[in-house]
């Protein structure tokens, strides 16, 4: 398709003697109508269904609430301002610590863990690779769910704490259960980025790097991390923003002091009636988001 | 690969392979464990009091569940069918083309995929609500939320995975074969259908079944765009589970897991896995 206005036109080859410079803007024409008309119903469909209400969550955070509902009439930052709120800082320092040591904890398991799929044989990386795959793709309210069952009273948790002789360490309805819950469902969008880009570096370097006397430590410092780089920080983004957004997972393991910024955007909506704050915190994750995806863009990553 | 100095030796393969054995453990004992429960004859779903079959007859016998289950594949299966349509045309466009707005539209299908579900959720919320308010005032209509509502979110997000899906097939795919059917006097469309079709079918295959996977699974999309009375299997369970843990939720779990796993397994032998690795490094290299 893309052979007359792509290939330089090779003098050997006859070519057909309408490819004059005229005729090969025309093509190029052609070309640009047909990929603009076979882009044109997905373009459409996502300008409907994504940027609208994408756009309308952003106007409705600077919306009036009124007793009655929501005024757009009356415009104002009234909702910016309750982000100062204590009880707000409260919440978002607790989501940003949380998604933060889920982010850490999969980091310190996955990097290794990539790092040894990496160095296999292809036949074993691929096997490994369909056995991540797995928990990245399945359901994961059930792969929440699975641990409530775990930590729940008399469950396989406090038996074994207690045939350790630990006493009974009741786990379920704390942060520590929903940093858990995170990491278990999370993990594998940790791994599978990491192994990405460390599949691609020239392991010989790092051989190099021994060859010249390099410890263990200097070689991982100096060599590895930096090369790898993009698939770290790709790794921490697609965990820290979901874990910044969890909402399913305080719901299943957390109790009432776990309320993340997910869960805290679904009370505003759902029980507090306030659709102007719910949609600005709604536009605080969305720069989250943003900002991730601009820092991985600058750290030279493109597509893993 | 041969053994090399960069594979560890020593001390640090030791702990490399504890470690890979122990996130092995972490990802699956969960599941299993969840599996063994869903046949434990005891009221307590975290208790093994026996084997029974008891809970899968009452999945099977619940109208409730097999309502909600009805309408998660009725969903799953149009959302499917208008995403890979959507997702397969944009990958066409953008892997094959140069158009104006190519950028801006190739960053946009991203956008579904990394956004939080729970924003992606309150958009829809306030969309659909917005949405069918005006068009109900227009054309004097009482259209409520349900499944076409929860229908279109899914489309929403199914034709960015699709497109990713599909486009890492065609930057795979060696173009020259499309050039040779071109220059052997085949029409756009014969070299369409006979060359370039059939090499990418395993890529549409895959996105859609990665489709069919997501629409069954999701949660927060669907409850925000949903309407009373008329929510989906996996929005079922998650108020049943808020409500108090039961082993018919166990059961109910693990049939969900079992299809998504099964699932995911297809999705990944059709794609074909030495196929979908020799297109991770082919993409890097792309703009």
């Amino acid at each position: 398709m893309t052979a007359i206005d792509e290939r330089p036109v090779d003098p050997g080859v006859e070519e057909p003697p309408a490819a004059t410079p005229a005729f090969e803007a025309a093509a190029e024409n052609a070309d640009a109508r047909r990929g603009f008309l076979l882009a044109l119903p997905g373009y459409v469909y996502l300008l409907v269904f994504f940027v609208i209400p994408v756009l309308i969550v952003f106007v409705y955070s600077f919306a009036d609430r009124t007793p009655g509902g929501t005024e757009l009439a009356n415009w104002n930052l009234d909702s910016y301002r309750k982000l100062g709120e204590p009880v707000v800082r409260e919440i978002l320092r607790r989501s940003l610590w949380l998604a933060f040591l889920t982010t850490a904890i999969c980091l310190v398991f996955s990097y290794p863990f990539a790092y040894f799929m990496a160095t296999r044989s292809p036949r074993v990386r691929n096997l490994m690779l369909v056995f991540v795959m797995i928990p990245f793709w399945s359901n994961f309210l059930v792969r929440n769910y699975a641990w409530r069952v775990i930590l729940g009273p008399d469950g396989p948790w406090s038996s074994t704490t207690e045939t350790l002789g630990l006493g009974s360490q009741d786990l379920l309805f704390t942060q520590q259960a929903v940093v858990l819950g995170l990491v278990y469902g999370f993990m594998p969008f940790m791994i599978l980025p990491l192994y990405a880009s460390l599949e691609r570096i020239d392991l010989r370097l790092v051989e190099a790097s021994r060859d010249l006397y390099a410890s263990g430590w200097q070689t991982f410092r100096r060599v590895l991390l930096p090369l790898s780089m993009p698939g770290v920080i790709a790794g921490s983004i697609l965990v820290f923003v979901p874990s910044l957004g969890a909402y399913v997972t305080p719901e299943i393991l957390g109790g009432a002091k776990s309320t993340l910024l997910g869960s805290y955007i679904v009370i505003q909506f759902l029980t507090a009636r306030n659709v102007p704050f719910g949609a600005t915190l709604s536009v605080v994750l969305m720069a989250a988001m943003l900002a991730g995806t601009l820092a991985y863009f600058r750290a030279g990553g493109r597509n893993l | 690969m041969t053994a090399t100095t960069a594979s560890p030796r020593g001390l640090t393969r030791v702990v490399l392979s504890a470690n890979v054995a122990v996130v092995f453990l972490f990802f699956y004992a969960p599941i299993a464990l969840l599996t063994v429960f869903s046949f434990s004859n005891d009221r307590n779903p975290s208790r093994w009091g026996g084997f029974t079959l008891d809970w899968y007859r009452e999945f099977g016998e619940s109208q409730s569940l097999q309502d909600a289950l009805r309408r998660s594949l009725w969903v799953a299966l149009w959302s499917t069918i208008v995403s890979v349509i959507l997702g397969t045309s944009s990958a066409l466009a953008l892997e094959r083309f140069r158009f104006r707005g190519r950028r801006v539209f190739d960053a946009l299908l991203y956008l579904p995929i990394i956004i939080p579900d729970v924003t992606m959720g309150i958009m829809m919320l306030i969309f659909f609500g917005d949405a069918i308010e005006l068009v109900n005032d227009i054309f004097g209509t009482s259209y409520t939320k349900g499944i076409a509502t929860i229908t279109l979110a899914h489309i929403a997000f199914n034709i960015s995975f699709v497109s990713v899906v599909v486009r890492a097939r065609l930057a795979g795919m060696d173009q020259r074969m499309e050039e040779a059917a071109r220059d052997l006097y085949a029409s756009r469309t014969q070299a369409f259908r006979h060359v370039t079709l059939p090499q990418i079918m395993p890529g549409i295959a895959g996105g859609a079944l990665l489709a069919v996977t997501i629409s069954l699974d999701d949660v927060v999309v669907t409850q925000f765009s949903s309407g009373p009375g008329a929510t989906t299997l996996p929005v079922f369970v998650f108020s049943l589970i808020r409500k108090g843990v039961t082993p018919l939720i166990n059961a109910t779990s693990v049939i969900m897991l079992t299809a998504s796993v099964l699932l995911v397994l297809l999705s990944i032998l059709t794609e074909g896995l030495r196929g979908n690795e020799s297109t991770t490094t082919t993409t890097g290299g792309t703009p």
